[in-house]
């Protein structure tokens, strides 16, 4: 079926200007496809940093929380997704389109797609919040709770900031998660993204400079655009977590043994979740 | 119609598939498991190992997998629907996860206890075989129910491309609208990645019975 799946027309393919033009080209769906992770990303932070936060503040539903995160990875994503495609699609029938973003129509697949990221996105997010606070060394929470601070001031002044790098670590995970995953949407029909590359060159697979250079292509961009949303994730995560925490200002001031500890809280990452 | 007619009139298909669903899932692990003792030893062994070791392992594991499904047959000669694209990206993903693991298990050793074994006369290989990896067990059997069930729920995701196993409910499903195969898939996908979590912990506890002695007392 498929005689040459070789790899010299993939270069000619991303050079080709035609291939990143119009509705169907890279950019396009270059575009689609960080919408749908940004949107996804972020509502999974707008529910899993404060729950998270809470968790670990008052220490109750560490382990709910932790069962809840890992049976979820037993859930296949792509079944799930099927599921609440099937479900809910026919349910939404707002035909609202956004001009770039959207397609008429799409909005019954992406919902769906969206639950499913974010499903997906939770539970990094929101064990590495709950394990940041907990790590949080007790004498430095008494000696917040000493100065006078209320609960809500320890956790916003005291307990989130030196949380902040396994957060992110745990934002990170999620983001690659759902980059990965949103390719898998491409199966969907209206939905964009890379995955549409990849999907689409299964049917021009007879033809040598379509359909496997275009495969290669879209995986190629989905895996660069993964690897340059965690050095964006990186470099914010040097830009917003504190000097004190991060070790980075100590260093310079010749302070070896206080920052040989510090360092370490930044270590621990617990990122083994899949891709 | 429910799940359970739908597994009755669906039988031969539906046990293929669940068959090749464990095997691509399970085989990965296996060879994984067997690449990354011996990276993950030199990784803990030879500090200098570690960083290259541990960046490339997160980097490869940053790979989207429909993305490496498809890449794979360009670089290994395989058909593009070939199972085996399946089976050598999960193997990929179980390297890239154990390798960290197996490393920081040998490096959590307690130096009490090979100082001991040192004291005991045991050699370098003695001591690897007989103290190191024995007590690195729970945490990379732990590792390796990560990777178990993740690659289970993974291989459902080369449906897309057309390798037909357990995910191949889900695209029958998606087509005809029917809730039957869905479900029967979501469960039969969990129960084998349930059943691969217990074998893995069955097979860990055998290896640490000192663990036993120790809650018994």
């Amino acid at each position: 079926m498929n005689p040459t799946l070789s790899f010299s027309n993939v270069l000619t393919w991303l050079n080709d200007p035609e291939n990143w033009r119009g509705a169907d080209g890279v950019l396009a769906h270059l575009r689609e496809h960080i919408f749908y992770t940004l949107i996804a990303v972020v509502i999974a932070v707008l529910i899993a940093l404060p729950l998270g936060l809470l968790i670990g503040h008052t220490g109750r539903g560490v382990v709910l929380g932790a069962g809840s995160a890992n049976a979820l990875r037993a859930v296949p994503t792509f079944g799930l997704l099927i599921l609440l495609v099937v479900w809910i699609s026919p349910k939404i029938h707002a035909k609202q389109e956004v001009s770039g973003l959207i397609q008429q129509g799409g909005l019954a697949y992406l919902i769906p797609t969206e639950i499913v990221l974010i499903v997906l996105a939770i539970p990094p997010i929101l064990t590495n919040t709950y394990a940041g606070v907990q790590n949080v060394d007790p004498a430095v929470r008494d000696a917040a709770r000493g100065m006078g601070m209320t609960g809500g001031q320890v956790v916003r002044k005291v307990e989130l900031p030196i949380a902040l790098p396994l957060i992110i670590s745990g934002i990170r995970s999620a983001t690659l998660q759902v980059i990965a995953t949103a390719t898998v949407a491409a199966y969907l029909p209206f939905l964009g993204g890379l995955g549409r590359f990849l999907v689409d060159g299964l049917t021009t697979l007879n033809d040598p400079h379509d359909g496997y250079p275009k495969m290669v292509s879209g995986a190629i961009l989905v895996a660069a655009l993964a690897v340059v949303a965690d050095l964006l994730l990186i470099g914010l995560q040097r830009l917003i977590v504190s000097p004190g925490v991060s070790g980075r200002y100590s260093r310079r001031k010749t302070a070896p043994d206080a920052t040989a500890e510090k360092t370490s809280v930044q270590d621990i990452t617990v990122d083994l979740a899949g891709a | 119609m429910s799940p359970w007619t739908y597994f009755r009139d669906h039988q031969s298909d539906v046990l293929h598939w669940l068959w090749t669903n464990a095997w691509l899932a399970g085989v990965p692990l296996v060879i994984g498991l067997v690449i990354a003792l011996p990276l993950g030893y030199l990784a803990s062994r030879y500090r200098w190992v570690y960083p290259p070791t541990v960046t490339l392992a997160g980097l490869l594991y940053t790979i989207p997998s429909l993305a490496l499904f498809i890449v794979l047959p360009g670089l290994l000669g395989t058909q593009i629907l070939d199972a085996i694209n399946v089976a050598v990206a999960l193997t990929v993903y179980t390297v890239a996860l154990l390798v960290r693991v197996v490393a920081d298990a040998l490096n959590a050793v307690p130096s009490d206890a090979n100082s001991a074994a040192t004291a005991m006369g045991f050699t370098r290989r003695q001591r690897l075989f007989g103290v190191e990896l024995p007590l690195a067990v729970p945490v990379v059997a732990a590792g390796l129910r990560v990777a178990a069930v993740s690659n289970v729920s993974l291989v459902s995701v080369a449906s897309v491309i057309g390798v037909p196993q357990l995910g191949s409910l889900f695209t029958e499903g998606f087509q005809t609208t029917n809730y039957a195969p869905i479900v029967l898939g979501l469960i039969l996908v969990v129960a084998l990645a349930l059943v691969f979590d217990g074998v893995i912990l069955f097979g860990a506890r055998l290896l640490t019975p000192w663990q036993r002695a120790v809650r018994a007392r």
